[in-house]
């Protein structure tokens, strides 16, 4: 079976990378292969990384407050480069009444904190067999 | 003493045997930095070092920096607020003010972090986010018109670019016509933590030390009661260090400003009574007032015999304070309050010279106004209420609180002698060692929630139903393209001439590795903006790439 390739990217400014860094570590004791991308990537750096590593999934986390802007241009750009096959979710501090927006405009799924990461997994996995199908 | 110890050796038979029948809620019990703990203390446990009969406001200070401590001041209440524009973050430090605050806490949106102006591509979405935006002196002069800088101590959350907002301080106190020996104040200035925890770094490690050096240098001539960094845990713990960690890698990266300050050929008397210290206070009550004991004792020793301080105030470690911000919950917000408070106590039992009590609704959100004002009465409460403040280190001589420091000592010691060998903290961050152990340890508490080995209420335990949080604070997004438009007004009416000049004498100095505070202050005062001054330095000294490892 191919592994389940994820691109876990920090959006914009924000420095704060405790909550990526053991999404992407448990993703990858989950067995797929995961991708960080570091600080600071515009959303642009994000999508040409996503593109470039064929990956079937990207995670954003943003802790700043700008996910409103920064999650929904990932999702669009994806589409404009013809790669709306890529997911995209996100997680970080998020308030709830922003989640419909940010799932209106496509992308997946939001993780708040607290979150257990097999949900997390388990929603990658889930994610992935159902595109594929 | 062999009395004592028979006594504990029957003592302990007749536990064992209860235990049989009776086993204790869990195998082991740990501290979060895997201090394995013993039923009870006695004075068996008591370290040598309390024979030497310590006191309050002495060598090696595990009591306290001062003697009377707060019997003479209370702590300084401050807490970290700042957010869209220098009007808004004005009313709110007026409004702090009033309601008893004693000290302001400026808090920077990013790219103002990064040096970056606010029409840069990369600010798009993060203007006046998670803290004010600060273009130029002629924001900073909002930011504090009709505060008297003479009359309050201001701390600044600033790295990286920490030389021009303090640049632009100083000017705003030439222009309210206060004395620059009268001000008080703190610059984070911290950058080695930037690169291991919080991300707002801009330039390589060594030019980056250089510029700090120059703080170093020009404050203490000019500058004299500002401290002129805070060396910080803080975020290193936000990070996922334990305790001990947290100590361990501030004082290698302090290790490595005296270091260099010295071999810039600063006196070591002359800086290190204006170093000051950024801890965080977590939920493990004693561990957390151990910490606090262990670092004062560590610190004054460092000073005293690695440095050769020979001025007591350069051995004194002064902390702030802040209550941690990864142990509150989304879920069951009010529960916060009842964690901030306990964190606030075991930073008070610890002798913190200021405090930040977290609002309740930060895993969610900026907090909003009520939040804020909870918070900072929990601190009020503690001060006034409890008598905890009344008695110089009233753990002091615990058994167990006092072997507790004492084992935190000594792990400390054995991760910065590691440190030492790899060549110091620079070595280590650019190697990722402090990074990955920072890392496994953040994996390692995760995977404890994950198996409820750690409970965290309200998380993984005591859970319920919950509505949606109504009131959270939402920073207008008007406030990007607003702060966009002044900044080009600004650009429009000042003197370009001027502008273009001072920056060119910047990047001369920082070629010649000159002290670049002073034409710093000139560009500042020509209106020159930070994202422009921070420009010429990146043009020169280049930017750092992070090595990211998982």
């Amino acid at each position: 079976m191919v592994p389940i390739r994820v691109l876990v990217a920090k959006p914009g400014l924000d420095g704060h990378d405790r909550g990526a860094k053991v999404v992407a570590r448990a993703l990858r004791d989950a067995g797929m292969e995961v991708i960080y991308t570091g600080l600071r990537q515009s959303p642009e750096q994000i999508v040409r990384a996503a593109i470039q590593e064929d990956v079937d999934m990207v995670g954003l986390s943003c802790l700043s407050g700008a996910h409103n802007s920064l999650f929904p241009k990932v999702v669009q750009l994806l589409k404009e480069a013809g790669a709306e096959d890529i997911q995209v979710f996100g997680g970080g501090v998020i308030p709830e009444s922003d989640i419909p927006g940010l799932l209106e405009a496509g992308v997946r799924a939001v993780f708040t904190p607290g979150t257990p990461l097999e949900e997390i997994v388990n929603f990658v996995r889930e994610s992935v067999k159902k595109g594929d199908a | 003493m062999a009395d004592k110890q028979e006594r504990l050796a029957k003592w302990r038979a007749q536990l064992e045997k209860a235990l049989e029948r009776f086993p204790e809620r869990k195998k082991s019990f740990t501290t979060s930095s895997g201090i394995e703990l013993k039923t009870v203390y006695t004075d068996l446990d008591l370290p040598p070092a309390v024979d030497d009969f310590p006191l309050p406001g002495e060598f090696p200070y595990t009591r306290g920096v001062q003697r009377n401590m707060y019997r003479g001041r209370l702590w300084t209440m401050r807490q970290y607020a700042g957010f869209a524009t220098a009007e808004e973050s004005n009313e709110r430090y007026k409004y702090l003010l009033s309601q008893g605050q004693t000290g302001l806490s400026v808090a920077f949106d990013l790219p103002t972090q990064i040096g970056l102006d606010s029409d840069h591509p990369l600010a798009d979405g993060e203007v006046g986010k998670v803290g004010v935006a600060i273009d130029s002196l002629a924001d900073m002069e909002v930011l504090f018109k009709d505060i008297p800088l003479d009359k309050v101590s201001t701390s600044m959350t600033i790295n990286a670019p920490a030389m021009v907002l303090l640049a632009m301080y100083l000017v705003v106190a030439e222009k309210q016509g206060v004395d620059w020996a009268s001000l008080k104040g703190t610059i984070q200035n911290d950058i080695l933590k930037e690169y291991v925890a919080r991300g707002t770094y801009i330039f390589p490690p060594e030019p980056s030390l250089k510029i700090i050096t120059d703080i170093f240098a020009f404050c203490a001539e000019n500058v004299p009661n500002w401290n002129t960094i805070s060396i910080s845990g803080y975020h290193i713990r936000e990070a996922g260090a334990t305790a001990v960690q947290e100590i361990a890698y501030t004082l290698a990266n302090a290790i490595c400003y005296v270091e260099s300050a010295i071999k810039a050929g600063l006196n070591v008397d002359d800086f290190a009574p204006r170093l000051s210290f950024f801890f965080n206070a977590h939920s493990n009550f004693f561990e957390e007032i151990a910490k606090f004991r262990a670092a004062r004792k560590l610190w004054a020793e460092i000073m005293r015999h690695r440095f050769g301080a020979q001025n007591p105030k350069s051995m004194l470690l002064r902390f702030h304070t802040q209550t941690g911000g990864s142990t509150l919950t989304a879920q069951q917000p009010d529960n916060n309050i009842v964690r901030v408070a306990l964190q606030a106590l075991s930073a008070v039992l610890g002798g913190t010279q200021s405090l930040h009590t977290n609002s309740r609704d930060e895993a969610l959100a900026l907090p909003s106004e009520e939040s804020v004002r909870i918070a900072l009465r929990t601190q009020q409460i503690i001060a006034h209420e409890t008598g905890v403040a009344d008695v110089v280190d009233p753990l002091g001589g615990s058994y167990y609180v006092e072997s507790l420091t004492a084992e935190i000592e000594k792990r400390v010691k054995e991760e910065l002698a590691k440190i030492d060998a790899m060549g110091g903290a620079v070595t280590a961050i650019n190697s990722g060692y402090i990074q990955r152990q920072i890392q496994d340890s953040a994996y390692q508490f995760q995977m404890a929630v994950e198996t409820k080995e750690q409970i965290i209420v309200g998380v993984n335990q005591f859970t319920v139903e919950e509505e949606t949080q109504p009131d959270l604070l939402r920073v207008d997004p008007s406030v990007q393209a607003a702060q966009i438009r002044r900044l080009q007004e600004l650009k429009s009416r000042r003197d370009s001439a001027k502008v273009r000049q001072a920056l060119d004498a910047v990047a001369a100095a920082a070629r010649e590795g000159a002290n670049l505070f002073p034409p710093v202050l000139d560009a500042v005062r020509s209106y020159a903006t930070l994202g422009e001054i921070c420009g010429v330095l990146r043009e020169v000294y280049g930017e750092y790439q992070a090595k990211d490892l998982i």
